[in-house]
């Protein structure tokens, strides 16, 4: 998929989440979201584009959850 | 369930049937009266008139005005009964049974009496009963034959009526006024029943005639729902069927395909032949009233555009070429492996819709889980109501509504947010009108005003909370900001029922002044006094319900707003009894059944996550094939690695993509990138244009399952004729599963429903038996609720605790801007359904023959459109043209229409936004621009050029015979 499709995916859920005060928690809810609804191919595109490209574009709580949450 | 007992001394029990007619409506008081009819001792509720008592205890009194669906009137004088110790001639109808009271039906006296009443009648009534449309199912003739009537002493030759001529207007019945013998049960089933209040006696005395109000039937107000037709004693209004067939001689109870309502009607049939529907008295959503599509609107069942052999071709551009089902079946298997070698299990993947059975989509998705080997199975919910899976499964627990239909009648504030219950679920809308019409309060958030809000007789909106378009987040905020600062919160029940932490986050978070109704009202577009008033209304009105369409869930925020509204109601205590409840109004028949069944690509049957170990160990060991873990694409996903070249084999069963889902052109581009899209469906609808195989399949009348309606009402679909294809649906995905090398060997739909029942807790106890016995169960039905759960989370939520959730307003990407400075929105309408390819093939093109633009004066004046002109709508994603329409139901800066007819091409303008969770499409907010137009867009003229050509490959397709050599 285009990765810019699956960047404004990941934006959004961090959006949702963003309200959650508790960051840690929210860093914990992004990566469960993204692990139960998206693919696996999915997930490792974005985790590849993260790694690669620093997060750019990326809601910085999504960069936080990716790397720290993300099923492989 | 009608299941009250009654006794009365000869037997000691008559049991409530639905198929007789009681006269007048059933009293639901708790205390009982005793009384002696005809020598007979009947107890029976209070407040029952005296002639349903006596069809209870087993007297027919003769009726004529009377009949149990309408409140009594009284003006027929044929049910007259004397009651000892009190003078005249009562009518039965209207007067209630008392404690001791002894009633004689039959007495000389009364025959005359009647006798006489029936000759007045007969005086005006043409003798051509032989003749006559209603001969054998009249109940003016009964009535005749029951009083004895033997002469008209009066003739026939003074001033009569019989000269009146029809009105055939209305292209499904017709109203003979010559035959009319002025009862008021149309009128009054036009009031009472539907709510639309078209019809009325007008004049006086022997000048009393029904009328639409001065116009013909299909030029007034009403609705063709067939209330009126159904209530009429006589051939005065009648269906056009029956005159042109005769009258049915056996029938079998089903029901509808149509809406989330999920009428139960009665087939009525000539041998193999529908001759009407009529709805079932006995039916728990629609207690025998119905809407123009399921009464009236189901002859495309047996259409001429049905397709009923299957067909294939290499490329889309080739013609098709019509082959035997095993040919059929054959081919797909072996492109679905060819494709399974070539690119692996994970190009491949099914789509299942709310228009298939239960146990279609069960076995789909089993077919795709477990011999496809992916979890990439997803279905049309995906663009409707995954939202509400979604926010109701995070808050509450169960990924359904609340309530029964049945619970608006306990009301007293009714929210309705983002839903046309007129329009989209009009028999439900009719109870509704009725509760409203009761004096419960209103509420309406729809950026337009829907007929409800002042637009229905008798029924206005106390509230018209008329919101920009995508701003749902902001109002549900400004609202629950008043319950929580005004100390409007039932804490008492937040602190029993809910999860008191997330309650106190959240409460904080709405608090806040930027969640104030003042805070937001400029973004919203609605005053702050307004929300104020509105959310004291329903947070201290006494039972607040909301309900709830796709005007909550067809948003990037969608998911947020269900939760949304999950808070509000919990906030206010308003989960758990009758009379209350989130009620998300589902759009087609089985939305929530194709839900339930595990159709999504995260999801087992029952709802539970493909990652679950103990589910998967279930799965595994009841289908004996290795399951993934992993969760599989959604349709959006699907068509974006299609049109990439990674997505290459499709089995898309009763679902059109290319007209339903948004930005046509890139769901058309990813069917074109695919090397085998196989579409099960009754008609070469849009999607099947792109198609390699075309499976043909079976209307609803042409097969047996069950449908899951928006109340959790699991209802039986019951085959009445053969089906013109061959075989059921379930039937043609067994076989290509066995042709793929994985036997599915249930010998009816029945066995289907077994193996959900024994795999999914919620539906241990249903069973055909069990629904032929009860006539329909809402689910969960188990062990504990063993003939079903009417209201759910009553004690506890099926979470536990309820959980709150903080809905930060996000705004849309989708802006207005000086290139596209307005925003369409989309709808639909009471006459079609859906893409329409059932309606469009029915006379309900009538009232609907194309999709029209409404624009607000001032938008349309500002481009020089005038009424009727042609406008060009260009979004980011396409242009397409329509016909306009100037309202103010619309706002200034919004635009509406419909998605009924594929050349309009609504979602050529639509676009890929979708909600943060679910990705279902942002399909209610685009922004656009309007001007005025002469010709068709240029998609519309290439679209043209294409479905003709399409349409030809199937009209001209090759036979064996005429199949030229390779």
């Amino acid at each position: 998929m285009q990765t810019e499709t699956l960047i404004k995916m990941a934006n959004q859920i961090g959006d949702f989440f963003e309200a959650e005060p508790d960051k840690a928690q929210a860093q914990k809810d992004i990566a469960n979201h993204l692990n139960r609804f998206w693919t696996k191919d999915m997930r490792n595109q974005i985790a590849k584009y993260a790694k690669e490209k620093q997060g750019a574009g990326l809601h910085a709580q999504v960069i936080s959850a990716i790397s720290a949450y993300l099923k492989a | 369930m009608d299941d009250i007992k009654y006794s009365t001394h000869s037997h000691s029990v008559n049991t409530y049937d639905p198929k007789k007619d009681y006269g007048t409506p059933k009293s639901i008081a708790e205390k009982n009266v005793t009384l002696d009819i005809d020598g007979v001792t009947v107890s029976v509720p209070e407040g029952t008139s005296i002639m349903h008592a006596a069809q209870l205890s087993g007297v027919s009194v003769p009726k004529l005005c009377a009949t149990d669906s309408l409140e009594p009137f009284g003006s027929c004088r044929l049910c007259l009964v004397e009651i000892e110790g009190r003078r005249g001639y009562p009518a039965s109808c209207t007067t209630p049974v008392a404690e001791g009271i002894k009633v004689h039906t039959q007495t000389s006296k009364l025959a005359d009496v009647r006798r006489g009443v029936m000759e007045l009648y007969i005086s005006d009534h043409p003798l051509d009963c032989l003749t006559c449309a209603a001969n054998g199912d009249c109940e003016l003739q009964d009535m005749a034959g029951a009083v004895g009537l033997r002469d008209v002493r009066y003739g026939y030759e003074g001033e009569n009526h019989l000269k009146q001529e029809k009105d055939e207007s209305n292209p499904y019945f017709t109203f003979d006024p010559s035959k009319c013998i002025v009862c008021s049960r149309c009128v009054r089933a036009c009031e009472e029943t539907q709510g639309t209040f078209a019809l009325t006696i007008e004049g006086r005395g022997f000048g009393s005639k029904v009328s639409a109000g001065n116009a013909s039937f299909m030029d007034s107000e009403c609705v063709s729902c067939g209330a009126c037709v159904q209530a009429c004693p006589t051939a005065t209004l009648m269906e056009k069927t029956v005159i042109d067939a005769g009258t049915p001689e056996h029938s079998v109870t089903t029901t509808c395909a149509y809406c989330g309502v999920g009428c139960s009607f009665n087939a009525e049939m000539k041998g193999q032949e529908v001759v009407r529907m009529t709805p079932n008295k006995d039916g728990g959503a629609n207690h025998g009233h119905s809407c123009v599509k399921g009464r009236f609107a189901w002859g495309y069942a047996t259409h001429k555009d049905r397709i009923t052999t299957p067909m294939i071709r290499k490329n889309i551009t080739d013609p098709w070429q019509e082959v035997s089902w095993d040919e059929a079946i054959n081919y797909a298997a072996s492109e679905i492996k060819r494709i399974e070698a070539k690119y692996g299990k994970d190009a491949m993947g099914g789509i299942t819709s709310s228009r298939c059975t239960n146990e279609e989509v069960y076995v789909t998705q089993k077919l795709v889980r477990a011999v496809f080997g992916t979890n990439n199975v997803d279905t049309c919910a995906r663009v409707c109501h995954s939202p509400t899976g979604y926010g109701l499964k995070q808050t509450i627990g169960e990924s359904a509504g609340t309530q029964t239909f049945d619970s608006v009648m306990k009301s007293d504030v009714i929210l309705i947010i983002g839903a046309n219950p007129t329009n989209g679920h009009p028999v439900f809308a009719s109870q509704m009108k009725r509760r409203l019409r009761e004096g419960a309060k209103l509420i309406i958030a729809d950026p337009r005003a829907i007929d409800l809000v002042e637009n229905s007789p008798h029924v206005r909106a106390d509230y018209h909370l008329n919101l920009r378009p995508g701003t749902n987040v902001a109002l549900i905020s400004a609202l629950a900001h008043v319950v929580v600062t005004e100390g409007l919160v039932k804490e008492d029940f937040v602190r029993e029922r809910c999860e008191w932490d997330s309650f106190v986050v959240w409460r904080d978070f709405v608090a806040k002044p930027e969640n104030s109704p003042e805070a937001l009202e400029s973004a919203l577009g609605v005053k702050a006094e307004i929300m104020r008033a509105a959310a004291r209304m329903f947070a201290t009105g006494g039972n607040g319900a909301i309900y709830y369409g796709l005007g909550v869930t067809e948003h990037s925020q969608g998911s947020t707003m269900v939760m949304g509204i999950a808070n509000l109601a919990m906030a206010t205590g308003n989960v758990g009894r009758e009379g209350v409840g989130i009620n998300p109004l589902r759009g087609q028949n089985n939305v929530q059944g194709s839900c339930d069944m595990g159709s999504m690509p995260h999801e087992y049957p029952g709802y539970r996550h493909v990652s679950d170990p103990a589910a998967k160990a279930l799965f595994e060991a009841a289908w004996g094939r290795p399951l993934s873990v992993e969760p599989g694409l959604r349709i959006p996903n699907m068509l974006d690695l299609a049109g990439e070249g990674r997505f290459k084999a499709l089995y898309c069963v009763g679902e059109d993509i290319a007209q339903s889902d948004p930005n046509t052109q890139h769901v058309t581009h990813a069917l074109e990138s695919m090397e085998c899209v196989i579409v099960q469906d009754l008609f070469l609808n849009e999607t099947a244009m792109y198609a390699h195989v075309f499976f043909p399949g079976a209307s609803f009348l042409e097969k047996s399952g069950t449908f899951t309606n928006a109340e959790r009402r699991i209802s039986p679909v019951r085959r009445v004729m053969s089906p013109k294809n061959g075989m059921e649906d379930w039937e043609i995905t067994a076989k290509l599963s066995k042709a793929l090398g994985y036997e599915m060997s249930y010998a009816h739909a029945s066995e289907i429903m077994d193996e959900i029942a024994a795999l999914t807790p919620t539906f241990k106890g249903v069973s055909f038996k069990k629904l032929d016995e009860l006539g329909s169960i809402q689910w969960p039905c188990n062990d504990e609720a063993p003939t079903g759960t009417p209201t759910m989370h009553i004690d506890e939520f099926v979470r536990g605790k309820g959980k709150f959730f903080v809905t930060q307003y996000v705004p849309t990407t989708e802006k207005v801007n000086a290139k596209y400075p307005l925003i369409l929105t989309t709808g639909r309408i009471l006459s079609q359904y859906n893409v329409g390819a059932q309606t469009r093939r029915t006379k309900n093109v009538e009232w609907h023959s194309e999709d029209i633009v409404e624009i607000h004066p001032h938008d349309a004046e500002e481009r020089g459109v005038k009424e009727g002109d042609w406008i060009g709508i260009s979004s980011r994603a396409g242009e397409t043209v329509l016909r306009a329409t100037l309202t103010e139901r619309v706002q200034p800066g919004v635009i509406y229409t419909t998605f009924h007819h594929p050349e309009s091409g609504a979602n050529v303008i639509t676009t890929d936004n979708s909600d943060w969770a679910t990705n279902c499409p942002e399909f209610k907010v685009t922004a656009v621009q309007v001007t005025r137009v002469h010709q068709l867009s240029d998609w519309q003229k290439h679209y043209k050029t294409f479905s003709d050509a399409q349409i030809a490959f199937a009209n001209n397709k090759l036979s064996k015979k005429t199949q030229q050599p390779a």
